[in-house]
């Protein structure tokens, strides 16, 4: 591991929490109002860290273990994701197994620290937390193996190395599945709303809703991290050519983000939540993109 | 290394002769001194398994190969046992399970009350010596006889309760193993035919492989518990006591895959459409399987069904590594015989964990229905961190063991992916397939905790519920920190596999090429481990200088929760039972609320197997009219079955003489 390795992780976490800024900003601008400063989870972090705790007396470690082993996993997948064509910091064929499964295990705290509150509203979020996860994480694999098929490797950084401008048609079908892929799993519009304040319709936000103090910040950094990583696999698709700097590279990465966030931003000013019922349909839809995508790169 | 294997196998027969001696001592001690038998017995039990596992150990580290024949005057009958690794490798969880949970029973029996103890050692080591001597037999005959011990061994113990659903699960099983053996009876006989002997070295597939493979994976499939022969699962290994279903979950299915792998061996080459059928068996005994599992209210039910799941993995991973074989792809074969090998040692921990985690919470609070449940977390800690582990391996997360497991399943379809044509489609078949169960198995095991382990206590059984003995908790912690270690130590767990996998691929390089990615995993694990510590430490340095205090869970206002208005497990999964209903075909009755004051409402939902609703249960009724037409020779009376037995005996001399 070299410096440069370290630097995508490093500029991840710092960076990270400027993404759902910039998409609240889209989104207040897009409604004609002036919005929260750019820099607000950044202050809203700061304020967290330096909070009292009160617990529910009903919780135990699981409540309190959850939201940084959510954090942890994040961190870890970071070392293993590259981001456009910066190479990630350890690379080894099948990380792309490793990935989904970290993000499987971040999963599996978040709700888990849910089931601890004993609360229905929790139950109800964790419960369509695991029923979306099961077309999510289909959809997210198929469409790797599609990716590792096209360029011949089974690692991350192998299959993001170069951007085979051949296979266009494919390349479009696989994004558009992780996009929506991208919405389900950071919990946005059309699949859930982090801005509702009613808890029978949503999903992550009900799930936290017992958390505060530090716990709540690492929640909040985390799924600020969230949006990066599962971010990072879409921009990995888009145009963008290896300049040989390390930094460079790192801030194409960075700007194909913070696109990404915009366009996230336009989707959410632009749309209405789907009804719950429905949210499966638009998940297999996904799926359907992606083993279009994998039919595609075999043809 | 033929002179290691002579000694090998001399220690591992006397560690297995110690255990019908010691049954018996115990049965004998039964009648009139408890404590003895039960001390007879699980002495015999351990000491045996100690033994054995460190043999075992010994013979896959250091490969060791060979067998020894001993004088048995039976027809076809020799005492022929041998070590290879493969062997060598399933006798290791065999031994480690079955030491561990003796002594877990010695802590179960304390509160069993009156009954005899003895008859429950006696069986108990008469199972474990079955077992190893399943997995060590190279003849037909003592294979069989051996299979025969092993299946009325666990029929006792099944029914050792001797309730009337524990009788009736016993017959169901009972009657599945026989039928099971049925196949195998033909296939040693199909097998034994072209040479004239039971010698396993002397059988040869001989152009009927196709016919072959069919008899052993429905006869060896049966005990597996494959879909749908997996209708005796979820109704014998509730019904055991519960270090027998940690026993029979973990280590005694695993006898079925043991015996499929070793007629790969003996077949040598296996038709291409084997492999499917494998791939399709994975699938449908997989996706299923969860599905069952999650809609259980039954915990021990619930673990039976993600058992019939977790041997479908194991059946994706084989049918990978025959696909190939098939397709000259030796990295496949590789990494999918070597995941589905992985996953039976994997499996044995946390399910063997699980169960024995689960009989503990049933003997804490007298039920096994989830719904009655809760807030365990709290007053078992030990049994409910354990409970976590457990459920976070069987869920393949990482850094625990099942995810090491999957990893390389999924890493060799992956590699099938690569390549085109049909061993690419397998490929595509095993990671939808995982990634399917790898969700749903999530959602369960999310349930199965969060229901039993957390939020607020149902009933006041759960509410009184204290953590169980020492005897019990060792046991289970132990488990969970194999799960751990097996995962953090894949370096060398995945070496370890190597002999093998050579026996099987026919070669290792792909396994030696993919060393370094096992001993990055378990960097990137401790690196794991390790921020989450460090965040903790964190945490608690932000905290030290707060106030941090404790009230109610936030119930928008609400003046008085109760805890029967948490959510409950069956609404957890109603998403996704009620997206399966093609499937599950729950039958629900319910009683609406009618007027404007209703009195009472209710709702029972109950999900039957549908296999055995479907097809066995029909099948059975129709058998059972066919044979009312011999009722006539169930006279009722002694002298009449005396006089078969003499006229059947008569008529085999006759036989013999003849021939």
């Amino acid at each position: 591991m070299n410096a440069a390795a370290i630097l995508h992780p490093l500029a991840a976490l710092l960076l990270a929490p400027l993404l759902p800024g910039v998409i609240n900003r889209v989104k207040a601008r897009m409604a004609g109002r002036e919005g929260p400063p750019l820099l607000q989870l950044y202050y809203d972090l700061w304020k967290l860290l330096r909070k009292g705790a009160v617990y529910s007396r009903t919780t135990t470690w699981v409540f309190r273990a959850g939201p940084r082993l959510n954090f942890v996993c994040l961190l870890v997948a970071l070392l293993i994701l590259p981001l456009g064509r910066v190479p990630a910091a350890v690379s080894f064929a099948g990380d792309l197994v490793l990935l989904a499964y970290l993000l499987g295990l971040a999963r599996f705290a978040t709700v888990a620290a849910a089931l601890d509150t004993g609360s229905s509203f929790e139950g109800m979020g964790a419960s369509r937390e695991v029923q979306f996860a099961l077309f999510t994480e289909p959809a997210l694999l198929i469409g790797m193996a599609a990716l590792a098929h096209a360029s011949g490797d089974l690692s991350l950084t192998g299959i993001y190395a170069d951007w085979p401008a051949a296979l266009m048609p494919a390349m479009a079908l696989l994004g558009s599945g992780f996009f929506i892929l991208f919405l389900a799993e950071n919990c946005r519009i059309p699949v859930d709303d982090p801005a509702t304040h009613l808890e029978l319709t949503m999903i992550h936000e009900v799930m936290v809703l017992d958390h505060g103090n530090v716990d709540y910040a690492f929640i909040l950094w985390g799924s600020a991290l969230k949006l990066w990583v599962v971010g990072a696999l879409l921009v990995g698709l888009f145009p963008a050519a290896a300049t040989g700097c390390p930094l460079l590279d790192l801030a194409v990465g960075f700007l194909w983000l913070v696109v990404l966030a915009i366009l996230t931003g336009l989707v959410e000013s632009v749309m209405a939540r789907v009804r719950l019922l429905r949210v499966p349909q638009l998940l297999v839809g996904a799926g359907v993109l992606s083993t279009l995508g994998l039919l595609l790169t075999f043809w | 290394m033929n002179h290691d294997a002579t000694i090998l196998l001399f220690v591992l027969l006397w560690a297995i002769g110690i255990l019908p001696i010691t049954g018996a001592a115990a049965l004998w001690y039964g009648r009139w001194a408890e404590r003895r038998a039960a001390a007879a017995g699980q002495l015999g039990a351990v000491l045996a398994c100690v033994v054995g596992f460190f043999v075992a150990l010994a013979g896959l580290t250091r490969a060791v190969e060979g067998h020894i024949v001993l004088p048995w005057r039976t027809p076809a009958g020799e005492l022929a046992l041998g070590l290879d690794p493969l062997s060598s490798f399933f006798l290791l969880p065999l031994f480690l399970l079955c030491g561990l949970a003796a002594i877990y029973a010695g802590g179960y029996f304390k509160t069993w009350g009156g009954r005899n103890p003895g008859r429950f050692w006696f069986f108990y080591n008469a199972l474990v010596a079955s077992m190893a001597l399943v997995i060590l037999a190279r003849n037909g005959v003592l294979f069989l006889v051996a299979w025969e011990i092993m299946s009325l061994a666990s029929f006792f113990l099944v029914v050792m309760d001797d309730t009337a659903s524990s009788r009736e699960a016993g017959w169901i099983y009972l009657v599945a193993t026989h039928l099971g053996a049925a196949f195998l009876i033909a296939l040693f006989a199909l097998l034994g035919r072209a040479e004239g002997s039971q010698d396993f070295a002397t059988w040869r597939a001989g152009g009927a492989a196709g016919l072959l493979f069919t008899l052993a994976l429905l006869g060896f499939g049966a005990k597996v518990g494959f879909f749908p022969l997996h209708v005796w699962l979820p109704e014998a290994h509730p019904a055991a006591p519960s270090p027998v279903s940690a026993v029979m979950s973990g280590v005694l299915i695993k006898t079925g895959i043991y015996g499929l792998v070793r007629m790969l061996l003996i077949l040598g080459e296996v038709p291409a459409w084997g492999a499917w059928v494998l791939l399709g068996i994975g699938a449908v005994s997989g996706i299923p399987g969860i599905l069952f599992a999650l809609a259980q209210r039954d915990l021990k039910r619930l673990l039976a069904y993600s058992s019939g799941e977790n041997m479908g993995i194991v059946a994706l991973g084989l049918g990978l590594g025959l696909l190939g074989l098939h397709y000259q792809s030796p990295a496949v074969a590789a990494l999918g015989f070597a995941g589905a090998l992985l996953h039976v040692l994997n499996h044995a921990l946390f399910k063997g964990l699980l169960f024995m985690g689960a009989g503990a919470v049933a003997q804490a609070t007298g039920t096994r229905n989830m719904e009655q449940l809760g807030g365990l977390l709290k007053r078992m800690p030990l049994t409910g961190l354990a409970f976590f582990a457990g459920a976070a391996a069987i869920c393949a997360l990482p850094p625990l063991n099942g995810f090491v497991s999957e990893f390389l399943i999924f890493v060799a379809s992956f590699q099938a992916l690569l390549a085109t044509g049909g061993v690419a489609l397998g490929g595509l078949v095993v990671v939808v397939s995982l990634a399917l169960i790898g969700g749903l198995a999530l959602a369960c095991f999310t349930k199965a905790f969060g229901v039993v382990f957390q939020g607020e206590p149902r009933t006041p059984a759960a509410a009184g519920a204290t953590e169980a003995a020492a005897s019990l908790t060792v046991p289970i912690l132990l488990l969970a920190g194999l799960c751990l270690a097996l995962g953090v130590g894949a370096v060398h767990v995945v070496r370890g596999l190597v002999p093998v996998v050579t026996q099987l691929a026919g070669t290792d390089a792909a396994l030696l090429a993919a060393t370094r990615v096992p001993a990055v995993l378990s960097g990137l694990f401790l690196v794991l481990i390790a921020g989450a510590l460090a965040m903790a430490w964190v945490r608690r340095r932000l905290l030290a200088a707060r106030s941090v205090r404790e009230t109610v869970t936030w119930d928008c206002g609400y003046a008085a929760p109760a805890p029967s208005m948490q959510y409950t497990g069956a609404s957890f999964v109603q998403p996704l039972t009620h997206g399966a209903q093609a499937i599950l075909q729950a039958q629900s009755r319910q009683q609406d609320p009618v007027g404007i004051f209703p009195a009472a409402v209710s709702r029972t939902a109950e999900v039957p197997d549908v296999a055995r609703r479907v097809f066995f249960d029909p099948l059975f009724r129709w058998v059972g009219a066919g044979l009312g037409w011999f009722r006539w020779v169930q006279e009722g009376r002694v002298h009449f079955y005396v006089l078969y037995i003499v006229v059947a005996l008569l008529a085999l001399l006759g036989w013999a003489l003849w021939s």
